[in-house]
């Protein structure tokens, strides 16, 4: 049971939920950018949860079966024929052939059975940061597909929203290291838009807008970092942390991207704007506490 | 202990100094919080990932401040011992800095017992602490392009082991042949929070 690739797009791995539990040993979490995106794909083929997939990146792969196996691809909708959010069965020596997204960034690609892919320290995801897992996916490789464990779920077509095009909102809170900036900081990171540019990528999203400054210049011990951390390196240009983050950081993280709400980060793409949004109660101008 | 906040699937725990951080995590490790993924040992600092489909910050909140942790009652961990070949390319720097001859150097390195703190930069990457140590040693104000694997290493309070070839700015005193970082073993990583330390001075035993 294979699968061939026969063009890998711009950027394609394997990706499962990652390395849970290692972080204390320095190996980070890694796995799927937009989890809700995998996971879909992983229920949508009756596979068990933490099965591996492909997390293609701006379109691109081309792939032959090799055997009939049930696909389906889930997070950015790619142009092209091929079904999105609902399994279909791709015949032995057909192709499939995924074109540029239509919104998002990031498509995942699950085939019933999962990815039989050797693990890593427990996992199939590449970390990109780490250089651990499996090499990059590219021409030639041969995909093996391992043997389907639960029933198929019966959906036809699952009804999710695309990942958005244009302006986003999302949600963050307040981070450890608040007070290691001026007053107007938080204040100028809600009230101002940035920008993602072209150096995002699945270590994390590189934003551009107003300059985010600090009041201590002292140097920060390094300590644990989360997905969805914003941090401010010198430049005092933000950036969000997303799977392949580093473990620790000794840059200070002015606010933390709401869990549910950085796998939405994870589809934005260069270009688009982001606005951040805080609870009520952290909104008004961050009073500065010694 | 102050409780910071970190998002809404963690929370970041700040101490005094590295023993209440080691004192802190052994005693997470030990009594594990439910929904906790992962705890994240630093120099000041220990981070809870937490699943937000079982817990909520402000619940371990309560459930990690209920919890006492006393430094110096940490259990002792495994003692690991590192064989070294001290011919760095630093260490006649860090001795000079350090105002004594290399031999003195290495004499020191190799008798006091250090202790895994925390991992982090790599893979493996154990930053080790010892009590006995002169704190601060400079970095390079070059780093590296290219740090050798098994290279055994200064900077700041911390001594470590290059876990794999690496850029970095530690001052390189000599070089081990243990696999610090195996992929093949399990865990993989040989220094891990709690590990006890001691370097041996492969020439002196020959």
């Amino acid at each position: 049971m294979t699968l061939r690739v026969l063009e890998p797009g711009p950027f394609t791995t394997v990706q499962d939920a990652g390395r849970a539990g290692q972080a204390a040993m320095g190996i980070g979490r890694s796995g799927a950018c937009d989890r809700r995106s995998y996971a879909l794909a992983n229920r949508l083929v009756g596979n068990a949860a933490g099965a591996a997939v492909l997390e293609v990146t701006f379109g691109g792969l081309v792939l032959r079966a090799e055997c009939d196996v049930m696909l389906v691809t889930t997070g950015a909708r790619c142009a092209g024929p091929w079904p999105h959010n609902a399994p279909t069965v791709l015949r032995t020596g057909q192709r499939l052939r995924l074109g540029a997204p239509v919104s998002g960034v990031r498509t995942y690609l699950a085939v019933r059975g999962g990815l039989a892919v050797d693990a890593v320290a427990a996992s199939r995801s590449t970390d990109v940061l780490a250089r651990l897992g499996p090499a990059v996916v590219a021409a030639g490789d041969v995909l093996h597909v391992g043997p389907a464990v639960g029933p198929l779920p019966g959906v036809d077509v699952a009804p999710v929203p695309e990942p958005e095009a244009g302006d986003v909102v999302v949600g963050v809170s307040l981070g450890p290291r608040a007070d290691w900036f001026v007053g107007e900081a938080w204040s100028l990171l809600l009230s101002s838009m940035y920008v993602v540019t072209s150096d995002s990528n699945r270590i994390g999203l590189r934003l551009d807008g107003p300059l985010l400054e600090r009041c201590r210049f002292d140097e920060l011990p390094s300590e644990g970092l989360v997905r969805g951390a914003l941090q401010i390196p010198p430049s005092g240009q933000p950036v969000v942390f997303l799977a392949d983050h580093p473990v620790t950081g000794g840059y200070p993280v002015l606010a933390c991207v709401d869990d549910d709400d950085v796998d939405r980060c994870a589809q934005l793409r260069p270009g688009q704007r982001v606005r951040f949004r805080a609870p009520r109660a952290q909104r008004s101008a961050m009073r500065v506490t010694s | 202990m102050r409780v910071l906040p970190s998002g809404t699937a963690a929370l970041l725990l700040e101490l005094d100094d590295i023993d209440s951080v080691l004192a802190m995590y052994t005693a997470l490790t030990d009594n594990r919080p439910d929904g906790v993924v992962d705890i994240v040992p630093a120099a000041r600092t220990v981070l809870l990932v937490l699943d937000p489909t079982v817990t909520s910050p402000a619940a371990l909140e309560t459930s990690v401040r209920r919890m006492s942790a006393r430094p110096g009652e940490r259990r002792k961990g495994e003692l690991v011992e590192v064989p070294v070949t001290y011919d760095g390319p630093d260490l006649t720097a860090v001795a000079e800095l350090l105002g004594c001859p290399g031999e003195e150097l290495v004499r020191r390195h190799t008798t006091n017992e250090w202790t895994v703190a925390f991992c982090g930069f790599a893979p493996g990457f154990g930053y080790l602490t010892s009590p006995g140590w002169p704190s601060d040693i400079p970095r390079r104000s070059t780093p590296r392009r290219s740090v050798p694997p098994g290279s055994v290493a200064l900077a700041g309070e911390f001594s470590g082991v290059y876990p794999r070839e690496s850029p970095g700015g530690w001052q390189l005193l000599g070089r081990t042949s243990l696999p610090v970082f195996d992929l093949s073993r399990e865990p993989a990583a040989l220094l891990r929070p709690g590990t006890r330390v001691r370097f041996v001075n492969l020439a002196a035993q020959r």
